[in-house]
């Protein structure tokens, strides 16, 4: 019996070690993120920044991503249009087509799937880049030339990041309406006139709005996740791996958990 | 002159792009191909490439310890759609009958399987392709085959079957978490009646067979694409960083594709019906 209960007694404090062992390093992450995001924002009052570092990122991070975030934005459009027809042909009513497919895609599963597409895209590959930069010493090197890695590496980033999915969102939602007029003209037999004077008369400027602000808050949380997870990489090739992962994770995280505030905070 | 040559430039590039995305189809065909193969080849007890619990710990890896992650951002999702939904209700109608049942037939039959797929692709697809891309940088899968070893067999097919196994049992389970944590919502939000949301007279056995289908083809897309990406990896660190980054955003974009084909087809083979 007393063997039992020593035997129970064991296992709960592993789990209750292995729960506060993973609310300690979750802890230490979102404080080194938030250490990060300070350390951006004293360097952008008064700008401190390299700005050709800032025009190649943003050529790099935005028109590099034009053609993934179109075939998904394109997809996003028609994949609305694809579960809102049975409504559709069940009721006859046509006019209501480009509503549905047009709010969901505006508000929510066009930021999020592009957010989801350019963190695995861009994300994932700054925080390879810095984490190379970083296991083989590079950041020291940087400082060792008196250059301030964040504002020569870290600031133009964040910034290029923020800009080039904002800007993306707008062109993935003008992509996304046109995918949902097509789905909806070729699969359901839509005409183009219809599905355009739905959009018109049933989305507001504001379900756009809501999108794009969004847009800005997951750009940013992206941006410091992957900045974070690629300068605090650990152990060799090994490592950079593990950091791709960890920043992939925190940034589908940070933007779900974005996206629920913000539709509640704002509507 | 010059416009001539930049033609000459664009329509080089045009073309082997087409050929590289054909060389990139053909070679994950084979490689999806060999996995199954390679399924069949370990059953038998004295295969080289057998290695005994190997897919469990594949599915702990993938499935368990993917399990707050998936329940943290498809909650949230829940939350966020059922949100949205009665708040553009609340313009038109105010009448929140409909969001229950319709929601659970859109979470059965699409937003389940593929948001889970989607998530799993980052954590996954990322994983296999750090595992597999170190593997390959560091010249252990050579030693592999110099050992007489498949690679595919020895490191693609577990990941195949257990990565099948995990998307389906996932998406169920981030089903019933979406269609909870939405129903709290509306409960909460709106003040919808927690009998008249949970009501999934809606879902249809097509309902379920269909969003089942695109677990199960998401579950195998992934580890191909992802294993793909490592298996291709080169150089040292960088091409680890470079293989994980394609394999995110490949196994995420094929998810996307697939729902898409499998969608369509869904409503031209049953009009009406899905």
């Amino acid at each position: 019996m007393a063997n039992v209960i020593s035997r129970f007694g064991s296992a709960t404090a592993a789990a209750i070690t292995r729960v506060g062992t993973s609310a300690l390093a979750i802890s230490h992450e979102v404080g080194g993120i938030a250490v990060l995001a300070g350390r951006v924002l004293r360097r952008l009052i008064p700008p401190r920044l390299d700005g050709r570092e800032l025009w190649t990122n943003l050529f790099k991070m935005g028109n590099g991503s034009v053609p993934i975030i179109i075939l998904t934005a394109f997809f996003s459009g028609g994949l609305m249009t694809l579960q809102s027809a049975p409504f559709v042909q069940k009721f006859g009513a046509t006019a209501l087509a480009g509503w549905a497919a047009g709010y969901a895609v505006l508000r929510e599963i066009g930021p999020i799937l592009i957010a989801l597409m350019f963190s695995g895209r861009v994300g994932a590959n700054n925080t390879a880049e810095l984490a190379t930069m970083t296991v083989t010493e590079q950041l020291d090197g940087l400082r060792a030339l008196a250059i301030d890695p964040i504002s020569f590496l870290i600031v133009p980033r964040v910034l290029a990041m923020i800009v080039a999915l904002f800007a993306l969102t707008v062109l993935g939602d003008l992509v996304a309406l046109v995918g949902a007029a097509i789905v909806a003209h070729t699969v359901m037999g839509i005409e183009w006139a219809t599905m355009y004077h739905s959009f018109a008369d049933n989305l507001a400027p504001y379900d756009v709005l809501h999108g794009l602000y969004k847009s800005l808050a997951f750009g940013f949380a992206i941006a410091l996740t992957s900045c974070y997870f690629g300068i605090s990489v650990k152990g060799g090739s090994t490592g950079v791996g593990r950091a791709v992962n960890a920043a992939v994770v925190a940034a589908a995280v940070s933007i779900m958990l974005l996206d629920f505030f913000l539709t509640y905070l704002t509507g | 002159m010059a416009i001539r040559q930049s033609i000459h430039r664009r329509i080089y590039n045009l073309g082997a792009s087409a050929i590289g995305t054909v060389t990139v189809v053909r070679d994950l065909w084979l490689l999806f191909i060999g996995a199954i193969a390679g399924v069949l080849r370990t059953m038998r007890r004295n295969d080289p490439s057998r290695r005994p619990g190997e897919i469990w710990r594949q599915m702990h890896s993938m499935g368990n310890r993917s399990l707050v992650f998936l329940v943290v951002t498809l909650g949230f999702i829940g939350m966020v759609m059922v949100y949205q939904s009665c708040l553009q209700l609340a313009r038109v109608t105010g009448d929140y009958s409909q969001v229950g049942p319709q929601f659970i037939r859109l979470a059965v039959s699409d937003f389940a399987p593929t948001l889970t797929s989607l998530m799993l692709a980052t954590r996954v697809g990322a994983g296999i392709a750090a595992e597999v891309g170190s593997m390959k940088v560091t010249e252990q899968v050579d030693a592999l085959r110099m050992c007489g070893v498949a690679p595919i067999d020895f490191l693609i097919s577990p990941r195949l079957v257990a990565s099948f196994i995990t998307t389906i049992t996932m998406s169920i389970l981030a089903c019933g978490i979406m269609y909870g944590a939405g129903g709290l919502t509306a409960h909460y939000s709106f003040g919808v009646n927690l009998n008249i949301f949970f009501d999934p007279s809606n879902v249809r056995n097509s309902h379920v067979i269909l969003g089942l289908i695109k677990a199960a083809s998401f579950g195998i897309a992934i580890p191909i694409v992802s294993g793909y990406c490592g298996l291709a990896a080169h150089g040292s660190s960088e091409g680890v960083g470079r293989a994980t980054t394609a394999a995110v955003i490949g196994s995420s974009f094929a998810v996307i594709a697939l729902d898409f084909v499998i969608s369509t087809l869904a409503l031209l083979v049953m009009p009406g019906g899905v």
